[in-house]
């Protein structure tokens, strides 16, 4: 079974990633460019269920103090 | 020398990319006369120490997030349970990483709000606490040590980040903040003073010969006394 999982900043955090590609997109010509968020993807490939795949991505994956995580299946 | 520091043993875990290990070992051998051990993040028990240190660097290549996969590494289990006991653990810069990664110490330190590598010395602020480390510096107006850190910006919360001032954890505080720390926070230590972390080097402010000033002893030796 498939799951992906994306991790990204909590929205009180700054995203200083986020925010040099956006000032570099809009010096490029992308004047109608608001804001840039990053993120991370990860696709696990596990035997076990839907639980273990929120374990890894609490546990592991993300950093519940700066991050949150968003976990779903990807196949049946 | 101070003879009763060269009965202490004193161990440091090294991982893969870890890079001021040995800045930190000549540190301590030539201003305390101390051996320290070193303890590889395979290893599964730690031997009996007094004291342990995490050094800088970029353990395990910063992959996932700085500090994350050593604290998932073998020793960690040990560490743990040591730290559980009241073990005395110095953490810096990655190893401060590795210590709020494993819960050890409370936030997180995420990415400069600059977004670029900060390498520069600076002036930290001592703040007001309890423990021996804050004794030890609570004499001091300032010290001036180095960071040298691409992910230092320390972030803790609501009722964390209350209890962590409230309870006077923090240590001291950069006095023009070069990464967006929360309450510009540059080391804390653990609820029972005896685990500290800290983003700048004292083992790269210990000999004037290095362009620096001679601050990082005093902290150096701060955790030699939290080892007794």
């Amino acid at each position: 079974m498939k799951y992906e999982i994306v991790v990204e900043l909590k929205k009180e955090v700054l995203d200083a990633e986020g925010r040099a590609i956006c000032q570099n997109l809009s010096s490029a010509g992308y004047s109608n460019l608001k804001s840039v968020e990053v993120s991370k993807r990860f696709i696990l490939n596990l035997d076990s269920g839907m639980e273990d795949a929120k374990q890894i991505a609490e546990k592991f994956l993300a950093n519940p103090v700066s991050q949150t995580c968003t976990v779903r299946q990807l196949d049946h | 020398m101070v003879a009763k520091y060269q009965q202490l043993k004193i161990g440091m875990i090294q991982f893969p990319g870890s890079n001021c290990d040995w800045d930190l070992i000549d540190a301590y051998q030539r201003h305390f006369g101390i051996t320290v051990q070193v303890i590889w993040h395979q290893e599964t028990d730690l031997p009996k120490l007094d004291g342990l240190l995490i050094p800088g660097g970029f353990s395990f290549g910063d992959f996932l997030r700085s500090g994350c996969l050593a604290a998932h590494s073998n020793i960690m289990a040990s560490v743990k349970t040591y730290a559980k006991k009241g073990g005395a653990i110095l953490g810096i810069c990655n190893g401060f990483q590795v210590l709020t990664e494993s819960h050890l110490l409370p936030g997180a330190l995420i990415q400069n709000d600059c977004g670029t590598f900060v390498c520069r010395g600076l002036s930290l602020s001592p703040c007001e606490g309890d423990s021996g480390y804050h004794k030890l510096i609570s004499d001091k107006d300032s010290l001036s040590i180095p960071v040298a850190h691409a992910d230092g910006r320390y972030v803790i919360f609501g009722d964390e980040r209350k209890k962590l001032l409230d309870q006077g954890q923090v240590l001291f505080s950069y006095e023009d903040n070069p990464n967006g720390s929360v309450d510009s926070i540059a080391g804390v230590v653990s609820e029972n003073g005896r685990i500290v972390g800290m983003m700048p080097h004292p083992e790269r402010a210990t000999d004037l010969l290095m362009g620096s000033s001679e601050d990082g002893r005093i902290i150096l030796k701060a955790f030699l006394e939290s080892c007794f």
